[in-house]
């Protein structure tokens, strides 16, 4: 029989995790295989080549493009301040002769013959890239960056804004059915991972990035508090570059939603330890998810068991229900009929019986239920 | 590849890897032709942690050997060549749009010309345009140098004057596209691919631009030699080749399937607009087709043998459904709707569809709620095409004394609704919809087609594996489509112009297998009985200020063809206006709905 592959979310409360820290061009890597690095550390650094200014001298200087090179004061390599002559007409007889100064400081890159364009290009851009979690360094890519591996608990949220950054985990609801509001939030959470429990609010949002939070994770959020924190109405998933001074990420989805029960009592057994999240969402090609990781001691590692097995859909397994009208809540899978079910909307489709805590059973379509990995 | 003799061709399997689902087709040689016999699907798996694109593909063969009773797929994981009696298939082919697809940015010297003709070029191919940058786009050098140094592209596609001209422009778009040094997205080893297509004149210096800093330059023939032609073959087939050579090899798992395919793996749109185009060649019709996916909606047109198409990259079902609703407007697509909703859940319902994209309707205001977003999203995506599909700009027109009236200009739109022979729809929430009179129903709102058109849907989205079949087997590509692949879904009539509500807007006798007669008040639809097979003649005649295609009030006769919906008598008017008031609107849309048995109970459902 065909596997059936649902996607589910990773809640784990131990897992190897390996992540990759990459430059965006070649650069110089600082670190060496065996390196113990904290999550701040410097792992790997670089410039960008600077930004590119482009200056018409034939036009400017009202001369064919050929003739540009021998009026030119600079020449390709050198570099060149603001106000500076860039370039000089000849002029009538060695006289009324017209400079063109540069607006820009920077570097003389190239000068076309073609076009008589000159490309004047900035200061290198420093880029540092960081360690991002607590481990060890496991592999490196020469000029390029570095894999660190830790052993952690990990939590896959569904959706989140704004990018890395690490902090001590505070519980600020006292059950995963509370509603994080802005009350829960105190002047201790500055720098801390605030966790919620429900839906948060956008005055919780608001107050945790007022304290000094690092981040704030809890089930739901409304649509319309997403909107007035980004400032428009997000069209397509794909996030993590948000200037925002705090990181919010969602476990559940949009709307009254509380969070897993399994995800809370994890986070909350972790209460006060450090973890690295990062709100970055990219629902497309390469699915990126939000993620909160937790390192783990080692005798933390060894309490908490197995490593997760990915597993597909079977009787008795964990799952979420995705859409309406059962959305959010949570049961296990209690048969899986193998013919296509007839739905209320009238199409047909393959289904799943799934049994709910309280011991009610829905049909549920196999699309509209996630596992929950354990 | 080896060569394959297609007489000796029984059993075809075809895969289309799309970016969520990959959809499994077997066609088998029964009686004497080729017929679609079976078909299954499975999630796409380009994604961790599977991050290998043919577990998806064996999933859903594995369905469909699992339906036909033949083992397709050997104990190591591969699908078994050659056939045998029971098991296996003579070839094996592919498309693909995984993994985002085909991403392109393109720059031309003008941006309504050799832009647009360079757009048209990389669209052409199946790739999807990231951006345009032209000397003419308003932006300032250094602001276009930083956006293409923002963009991640697989390729670049540069053209710019005409052969002969002068060569100073296109060099100095190429002197700000490489210093900007652009990132492709699949990490650095990858050199950028640069395609020059523009003035053979400046070949050299171009050349001499992108010499330094990891370029992999290839020059093909100029696609607009001349303003007045376009000549983008070359330049298309440079894009499939690299595409294949290069995009696709960086793909995961792609590299494995390569290796089991017979013809080259096509993007999947350019598959698709190849067998449309063959399809109005053959039937001398002018046709438009429309695939909307969960990210995108790609519409295709062939209009007295010019072919379009374009993709609207942020207009879909799941993934972009947040952006359909912010750029239509909730309000727009709530009035297709005939009941309250909450707005506050509506958004956070969207969201969650955005979120997790792959989930269906479970219960009907669901389902309806989500053809009303469909309805705007295929809207705005035909929008733009009519936008895009225009007469070539820049070409110097003579004018004579009998022009003085005339209002045509360049650069007019060659989408001509009027002119519109047949419709076809694709793409999960059209081919999935429960109900074929849904489906009827969301292009008729959303493409308001004029005079008679026949409308209808590619069954199971077959239309991408019968373009790469084409290429190695056009016999089976043909029987299959004329078969097994478009469901007729009927034909609608409607008049253009507005009508007053309740007076007469046309009058219409039918004959043929059916008969019958009536008049079609404003505002008013009607579905008459015209089932699958049955042909007839109508005779249309309009009100005064109404046309059906031969002028206002001038009388119509055409042939017309049943379908699994019937015969669609429209005198809501073109263009199409709902009331504003919301309850009013709710009551006219339930009407529509009823008139055309949009939503009822007792129905044989489609699977999904």
């Amino acid at each position: 029989m065909a596997k059936a592959y649902t996607p589910g979310l990773l809640v784990t409360r131990h897992k190897k995790h390996r992540c990759v820290r990459r430059l965006p061009i070649a650069g110089d890597v600082k670190v060496k295989v065996g390196d113990r690095v904290s999550a701040d550390d410097v792992v790997a650094e670089t410039s960008l080549p600077g930004n590119v200014n482009p200056i018409n001298l034939a036009n400017q200087m009202s001369m064919p493009p050929a003739d540009v090179m021998d009026c030119m004061i600079k020449h390709e390599g050198d570099p060149i301040a603001v106000n500076e002559p860039l370039a000089q007409t000849k002029g009538l007889f060695g006289m009324f002769k017209s400079t063109v100064n540069s607006r820009f400081e920077g570097t003389v890159e190239t000068i076309s013959p073609v076009t008589g364009q000159v490309i004047i290009r900035g200061a290198p851009l420093p880029v540092q890239v960081r360690a991002y979690i607590d481990g060890d360094v496991v592999s490196v890519r020469e000029d390029e960056g570095c894999e660190i591996e830790a052993e952690v608990a990990y939590v896959q949220g569904i959706f989140g804004v704004g990018g890395e950054t690490q902090g001590r985990i505070a519980m600020a609801c006292t059950s995963n059915e509370q509603e994080l509001v802005a009350d829960e939030i105190t002047p201790e959470m500055k720098g801390c991972i605030v966790v919620g429990g429900a839906r948060m609010t956008a005055e919780a949002i608001q107050k945790a990035r007022d304290v000094g939070a690092a981040a704030v994770v809890s089930g739901g959020l409304d649509d319309e508090d997403l909107k007035n924190l980004l400032g428009y109405d997000l069209g397509v998933a794909i996030t993590g570059r948000e200037e925002l001074g705090i990181t919010v990420i969602i476990t559940e989805g949009f709307g009254e939603i509380s969070m897993a029960e399994r995800t809370y009592d994890m986070l909350k057994g972790h209460e006060g330890g450090n973890a690295s999240v990062n709100g970055a969402t990219q629902i497309r090609a390469g699915v990126m998810r939000p993620e909160i990781i937790i390192p783990l001691s080692g005798s933390q590692a060894a309490q908490a068991g197995q490593e997760f097995e990915e597993g597909q859909l079977v009787i008795g397994r964990s799952l979420r229900v995705i859409r309406d009208p059962y959305f959010g809540m949570i049961g296990e899978v209690s048969a899986l009929p193998a013919e296509p079910h007839v739905l209320g909307s009238g199409s047909k489709a393959r289904v799943l019986e799934v049994k709910f805590p309280s011991g009610e059973t829905a049909i549920v379509p196999r699309a509209n239920v996630e596992l929950i990995e354990e | 590849m080896n060569q394959i003799d297609p007489d000796q061709i029984q059993v075809i399997l075809a895969t289309d890897c799309g970016s969520t689902t990959t959809k499994a087709i077997l066609i088998q040689y029964v009686d004497g032709e080729y017929r679609q016999t079976h078909r299954g699907e499975a999630p796409t798996t380009v994604e961790k942690p599977f991050a290998d694109v043919t577990m998806g593909v064996v999933n859903s063969v594995t369905e469909i050997g699992e339906l036909a009773g033949r083992r397709l797929v050997d104990d190591e994981g591969r699908i078994i060549t050659p056939a045998t009696d029971t098991e296996g298939c003579d070839i094996y082919i592919s498309t693909s749009s995984a993994g985002g697809g085909l991403q392109m940015m393109v720059a031309g010297v003008i941006a309504e010309m050799t832009a647009a003709s360079a757009k048209r070029a990389a669209l052409g191919a199946g790739s999807i345009v990231m951006d345009v940058i032209a000397a003419n786009d308003g932006r300032r050098p250094h602001d276009q140098i930083q956006r293409i140094r923002d963009l991640r592209p697989d390729m670049i596609l540069i053209s710019g004057g005409t052969d002969g001209g002068t060569t100073e422009k296109v060099v100095q778009i190429a002197e700000l596209v490489a210093p900007a040094k652009p990132q492709p997205r699949f990490g650095s080893d990858y050199s950028m691919p640069i395609i020059y297509a523009g003035n053979i004149e400046a070949r050299d210096s171009i050349s001499e631009v992108f010499s330094e800093g990891g370029f992999d330059l290839q020059i093909v023939d100029n696609l607009r030699p001349v303003l007045e032609r376009e000549n983008l073959g070359p330049a298309r087939d440079k894009i499939h080749d690299i595409f294949l050579e290069h995009v696709m090899a960086q793909a995961p798992g792609y590299d494995k399937l390569m290796g089991w395919t017979g013809a080259p793996i096509m993007p999947t749109p350019g598959a698709v607009g190849d067998i449309l185009q063959t399809v109005a060649k053959l039937q001398n019709i002018n046709v438009v087709g429309v695939d909307i996916g969960g990210a995108t909606t790609d519409v295709f047109s062939v209009f007295d043998e010019t072919f379009n198409r374009t993709v609207s990259a942020n207009l879909g079902m799941s993934y972009s459904i947040s952006n359909v609703c912010a750029e239509a407007t909730m309000a727009n697509v709530l009035r297709w709707v005939p009941f309250d909703m909450d707005e506050r859940e509506l958004r956070n319902h969207v969201k969650n569809k955005m979120i997790r994209p792959t989930t269906i309707p479970q219960s009907r205001e669901s389902l309806m709620f989500e053809q009303a977003v469909a309805r705007e999203a295929l809207r705005l995506a035909y929008k733009q095409h009519k936008e895009f599909a225009t007469t070539l700009k820049g070409v110097q027109q003579q004018r004579t004394v009998g022009d003085t009236f005339s209002q045509e200009t360049a650069g007019q739109t060659i989408v001509n609704n009027m002119k519109l022979d047949l419709l076809v729809a694709s793409g999960g929430v059209l081919s999935h919809a429960p109900r074929m009179h849904q489906t009827a129903m969301l292009l008729i709102d959303a493409f308001e087609p004029e005079g008679v058109t026949m409308l209808a849907k590619d069954s199971i989205f077959m239309m991408p594996h019968l373009g790469v079949l084409a290429s190695v087997h056009p016999k089976a590509a043909e029987q299959v489509f004329a078969r097994d692949c478009l469901i007729y879904l009927g034909t609608c009539v409607a008049a253009k112009g507005m009508p007053k509500a309740g007076k007469p807007c046309f009058s219409w006798e039918l004959s043929g297998d059916r008969s019958g007669s009536g008049t079609i008040h404003g505002g008013e639809m009607q579905l008459v009985e015209l089932a699958e097979g049955e042909t007839g003649t109508i005779s249309l005649a309009p009100a005064r200020g109404m046309d059906l295609g031969e002028g206002p009030g001038k009388k119509v006769e055409r042939e017309v063809r049943g379908g699994t919906v019937g015969l669609i008598l429209d005198g809501r008017g073109r263009s199409l206006e709902l009331p504003q008031e919301r309850v009013a609107c709710q009551a006219t849309v339930q009407g529509w709905l009823d008139s055309l048995e949009v939503y009822t109970e007792e129905v044989q459902p489609a699977a999904v």
